[in-house]
Formats: C-alpha cells, structure tokens, sequence
C-alpha cells in the first residue's frame, strides 16, 4: 500500500514535469517583445534618444529599483538612495580620473569601480544601522536628514570633494577599445545593467534572503520569535540596495560627465521616490516605469506647456500635481492602477464574480 | 524633574556644573586664556544670542509639526510649505498695511485655515496610512512650492519690523574692559538687536502657554487622552474629529507666524520650506516626536549648534547639527524627551 503510494507520487511528479516545456517556452511573449525591441533600438532610434532617454531612463530605473527592493521586500521607505549612488559616483571620479587632476587619483577602472562600490556599500551599511533603528515614518526623516547632511557636506568640503563645483569629465573607461561615452555603446551599457539589477532584484525577491526579508517587512517580531536576526537582514538589505544604487550612480556620473552636489541635492532624491512610487513598489518592473514616465516629462514637459500656452517653467507643478494624483488614488502607483484594471475587466460588470 | 534629579545625581551634577560655566561665561570679564580659545567675548556671546533665538524660531516650527505628529499621528512633510505660506502672507499684510503686528494673527489663522483643509481632505482619507501620508504631503509640498513661486516669484522678501523694535538693545553684559593708564576703567557693553530678543520672549510665552493648555485645561486634557487612546477618547463620546481639526489648525497656524517671524529674522524666499521642514525634523528627531517640551530642547540644542558651529567651524556648521542628530539615534532612538 505504501509502496503504491509512493510510486504514485513519482508518477505524478514525472508527469508533471512532462508538461513543463522547456525554460525558453516560458518566458511570457511580452517579455520576448520588450527584449527584442529593446536589442534592436539602436537600429532605428536617434542617438539623443539612446542616450538621453533611455540611457538615463535605465539609469534612474536602476537607482529607483534599489528603492523598491527596500521599500517592496524591507518595507523600509529610504531617502537616502540617491546618496548612496552619489557616493559611488563621487568615488569614482575621486579615485580614478576627472578635470580636477589635483584630487583625481587616476587609478585603474579596475580598482576605481570595486572599490566605489564598496565604499557606497560601506557608507549604506553605516547609515542602514542606524535608520533600522527606527522604523516607519523616522526612516524616512532620518534617512532625509543624512541625504541632506551628504549634499551639504560635499558643498562645503573643498579638500575631498571639491566643493560646490564637484568633478567635471568624468568618463567611463577605454574597454576594447570603444568609448563608451558614445551612444550606442552607452546604450547597450545602461541596458545591460538595468537588465541585471531588475532579475537580481526579482531572484533576491525569491531567494531565502529575500522571502525572510519579506517576513520581517510583515512581522518581525514573529521572524525573531523563529530565529531570524531582525537587525541583521535589514541592514543587508541596505548593503545590497547600496550595491544597485552605485552601478546606477557610476552610470550616471558617466552619462553627465560629471558629479557635484547638484547631483545628490534633495530634490533629487525626492525624484526617486517619486519615480519608485508612481511606478509601483510591488514589483521590480515598476521602477522602469517610473523612470521613463520620468524622463519624458522632464525631456519633454517644458514643450508641451509652452505649445499648451503655458509657462514652461511650471514643470515641477505638472510632475507634483502628477505625483499626488497617482498617490492619492493609487497607493501602489501604475503598477497597482494597471492591477485594479485588469482585475475589473475579468469579473463580470452585473455579478461581480470572475469570469469563466 | 525633582525625580529625575534624585535618580540620576551625576547627570544632574554635570548639568549644574555647565550652567555655572555658562553663566560665568556670560558674566564675569574674560581672562586673556579664554579670550584666545574662544576668540572674543563679543563673538561668543553674539553668537550664543544669535543661537538661543534662531532656537526660539525652529522651536515655534516644530512644536506645531510635533504636537501634529503627537496627536494624530500624521506626518506632515508638508510643514515646511505652511511656513513659507506664512512668511508670504506675513510679508504682504505688513507691507500693504504697514503694521507688523497684524500679519501675526492674519498669517496664523490663513494658515491654519489652509491647516484644516488639509486635515479635512487628505489626512482624513488616509488615518494610519503612515507611508501613504508621508508621500502625498511631499506631493502638496512639491505643488504648493512650485504655485507659490509661481505667484510670488523667487525673488527675497525680509519683513520690516516697525520702529520700536528695530534698533538694538543695551544689555548689562560687559564684552570687554579698557584700563587706561589713568586708572580709569571704560566697560564696554554687548548690544544686541532688540526684534530679536521680543521675538525670543514671544516663543518662550508661546511654548509656555501652549504647555498650559495642554496640562492645565479641559481641551488639553482631551488632547492628552488623545494621544494615549484615540479610539477608547471617542468612545467617551468625544468629537475626536473636531479636536483633531483644532489641533491641525494650531499647529499648521504656529507654523504661518513662524514664517512671519523667520522673514523678519531672515527673509522669505524659495527653498526655506525644505530648509525649515528638515529643521524641524531633525529638531523634533532630538528632542523626541510629540513632546512640546523635547521640541523646545531639541530647538535650542540645534539653533546653538548652528551658530556657534558657524562661528568657531564655520565650513562644516550644519554637518554638526546631523551629527547631533546621528549620536541621539545611535544611544537614544526615541529622542531625549521621547517617550518609549
């Protein structure tokens, strides 16, 4: 009797590994599209879309995903981002080469960029430990004092980080010989980065780290009554946030040349948030979204109010009155709206119910 | 306090002995030895003044974003724009008018008004929703930023005070002494702008008086139980959601007469809403959410840290308030006055 039960399993389990296709037939065909038509861009596009569009949009979509990854997963909403990703920028240009050859060190990428990356995460850590302190609303006071505490301190400090003018000619390094500062190679680059941080963060979202990560978001005193160190697994989670946050911030000292303060000021740092939410906290996919809706409005904004009539300097009017529409009606921003459509459109209008 | 002092006699001790240091420092004639350490006397102490009143000011922004905070639990990072509204409307009123004293009240029950609307529209809408409150009042913050520049422009306004209060007040505080070979002996003393000193006098009545309210009478009461209990306060049968908009507009008018207060200090221009928002929240960070007493240390503590830092450090003065704010977080999460 056990014994059939047992085959029985197997049987089932063979059979329903037979109906598995394979992993290339299960990447939906929307992903398929988007990945093909991303490929072939350059093909079409004009360089200033490459690079000014979509290179910055995976720019800010990578810097933005390293958001929703602590504010998704941690549940812990984090101003500070931007700092992180001017942190590796800033060392970048420190350590390796700049305009400002007296600070500039000029070393190798191959050390510049490792070690940016560790010096965003140390600096993330430090910070993680003492915004995990608090919880909720203080992180995100705590979290916008030390972003501004960074700009004000980078402003001031001519020694280190020359001040209010910061590094100018910034490049990305000679690789294979092809410069990457040129669009469609620079395309290509942000596109492979924006790919790898979104499927880190979706497979760290699965991975034990990120399911435990999850727990502690909803109950964390139920996670430390099972053993897990409640500190510990919300200060990784700002060490890896800090890791996305570098290539994005690197990426972009790279796309404009230069790094100041101007750079990791609050308004910036607000435009993340902003980004991360009115896309979707939710999910990684969200914070692309985010961005692009981002950069379009602040590309193209200023010409659609003034062939509108309207002042063109009233562009932070239109991303704020933007901003608070989708918060207010949506808390899970386009990503929640898009949801709530879909889900309305399978129930039947008379009934409510789902539909066969 | 008396038990606070009985169980920690060592702090207490400490915290004697840096009042009598303080007050020698304010008093007696300066040594040579400690007039090359802390430069002059008249720098010390101007920069000791300049830190207790801009003290005052932060402490009339935060106690409305903290008393706020402490009943409701909202979180109004909006703040910062009632301040500026405030100073806009403060500086119009008195320039159309000419009386200063009149954009208190009219800024105060503007902005409480704009206040109310808010608690009416958004906070209402979203009680408990702390990360959704957070968001949309940066959202207004940004809106309301962008209209005001948009009406005012981004020019500097600083509000005149009238002619009474604008000259400079003589203090009994000897900066320094000149002894001639006669023997005789000149005594110079500190003066100091006298708006300033009103304006400081203002707030400590203000904070005073609103910790009276709070302790001594029946809408305090009601506030209080407020704080503790919201949902057992209006089961009594309590109007919570009338308390709730008195408070909103309280807080969000102190915030308009600061703004008054701080374009008569300063001036009112584009960018002092982020300015004085994260002033309050690091103030209120120090000194505890939702305590009218931490509010007023927190105040002092960092007005103090920024003048003097301004003086003595100047390059890196407001990186010492964060450092405050870090090395408060680090031993002590809930702010030194906060309750756990």
């Amino acid at each position: 009797m056990a014994m059939s039960d047992f085959q029985s399993s197997i049987d089932a389990s063979i059979a329903r590994n037979r109906g598995r296709r394979p992993w290339i037939e299960r990447v939906p065909p929307a992903y398929w599209v988007l990945a093909i038509l991303l490929l072939v861009m350059p093909g079409f596009a004009s360089n200033f879309v490459l690079y000014q569009i979509f290179g910055w949009t995976f720019i800010l979509g990578i810097i933005a995903s390293s958001l929703m990854f602590l504010a998704g997963y941690g549940g812990m909403v984090s101003l500070a981002q931007m700092t992180f990703a001017g942190v590796a920028g800033y060392m970048v240009a420190i350590f390796g080469d700049s305009a400002i050859d007296t600070i500039s060190q000029g070393w190798p990428w191959y050390i510049t960029i490792p070690l940016a990356l560790l010096v965003a995460v140390l600096f993330a850590t430090i910070v993680g430990w003492l915004a995990v302190r608090t919880a909720g609303i203080y992180t995100i006071m705590i979290t916008l004092a030390v972003a501004a505490a960074f700009f004000y301190f980078a402003r001031q400090n001519y020694e280190v980080f020359n001040g209010f003018t910061g590094f100018q000619s910034v490049s990305p390094p000679q690789l294979f010989g092809v410069d990457w500062q040129d669009a469609v190679p620079f395309y290509y680059l942000t596109l492979f980065w924006a790919v790898a941080a979104y499927f880190s963060v979706l497979y760290l979202s699965r991975a034990p780290f990120g399911l435990a990560l999850q727990g502690v978001r909803d109950n964390p005193r139920r996670m430390g009554a099972l053993g897990y160190n409640v500190t510990a697994h919300r200060v990784a989670a700002y060490s890896f946030s800090a890791i996305l946050a570098g290539i994005g911030g690197i990426l972009l000292a790279w796309q404009s040349g230069q790094i100041s303060p101007g750079t990791v000021s609050i308004q910036p740092s607000i435009d993340i948030l902003v980004i991360a939410v009115v896309g979707g906290i939710r999910h990684p996919i969200g914070a692309f979204i985010g961005a692009f809706l981002y950069v379009l409005l602040k590309t193209f904004a200023v010409d659609v109010l003034i062939s509108l009539g309207l002042d063109g300097d009233r562009f932070n009017l239109l991303i704020g009155m933007g901003f608070l529409l989708v918060v207010f009606f949506s808390p899970d921003g386009l990503l929640g709206l898009w949801e709530k459509a879909k889900d309305r459109s399978r129930r039947d209008p008379l009934t409510g119910r789902p539909r066969e | 306090m008396r038990d606070w002092a009985r169980a920690h006699p060592i702090w207490t001790g400490i915290a004697a002995l840096l009042v009598l240091i303080l007050l020698y420092l304010i008093l007696a004639v300066w040594p040579e030895w400690i007039d090359s350490i802390l430069r002059s006397k008249k720098i010390f102490l101007s920069a000791l003044f300049n830190g207790i009143t801009l003290g005052g000011l932060y402490f009339l922004v935060a106690s409305g974003f903290t008393l706020i905070f402490g009943l409701m639990r909202n979180v109004n990072l909006a703040h910062g724009s009632l301040y500026l509204m405030g100073g806009y409307i403060g500086y119009y009123v008195s320039y159309t008018t000419g009386y200063w004293l009149l954009a208190f009240p009219i800024a105060f029950v503007v902005v409480g008004f704009v206040g109310v609307l808010l608690q009416f529209f958004v906070f209402r809408r979203m009680e408990g929703e702390d990360l959704r409150q957070t968001l949309v009042t940066i959202g207004i913050s940004i809106v309301i930023a962008d209209l005001l520049l948009w009406v005012v422009g981004g020019d500097f306004y600083v509000i005149t005070p009238p002619d009474w209060l604008s000259g400079p007040l003589e203090t009994g505080i000897i900066t320094s002494q000149r002894v001639r070979s006669s023997g005789e002996v000149t005594n110079f003393y500190l003066s100091y702008p006298m708006v300033r000193i009103v304006i400081f006098c203002a707030s400590v009545v203000i904070g005073v008086g609103m910790w009276l309210l709070l302790n001594r009478t029946r809408i305090g009461m009601l506030i209080r139980a407020g704080v503790d209990d919201r949902d057992m306060l209006s089961a009594t049968g309590a109007r919570i959601q009338l308390v709730f908009a008195g408070v909103f507009a309280f807080g969000a008018g102190l915030a308009g007469m600061a703004g008054v207060v701080g374009g008569t200090f300063q001036s009112v221009a584009p960018g002092e809403d982020i300015r004085f928002l994260l002033a309050s929240l690091v103030v209120v960070i120090v000194g505890g959410m939702g305590s009218i007493p931490g509010a007023a240390l927190g105040a002092l503590l960092i007005g103090l840290a920024e003048q003097i830092g301004s003086i003595y450090f100047p390059t890196y003065a407001v990186v010492l308030t964060f450092l405050i704010m870090v090395g408060v977080l680090a031993f002590r999460p809930q702010g030194l006055l906060g309750r756990t």
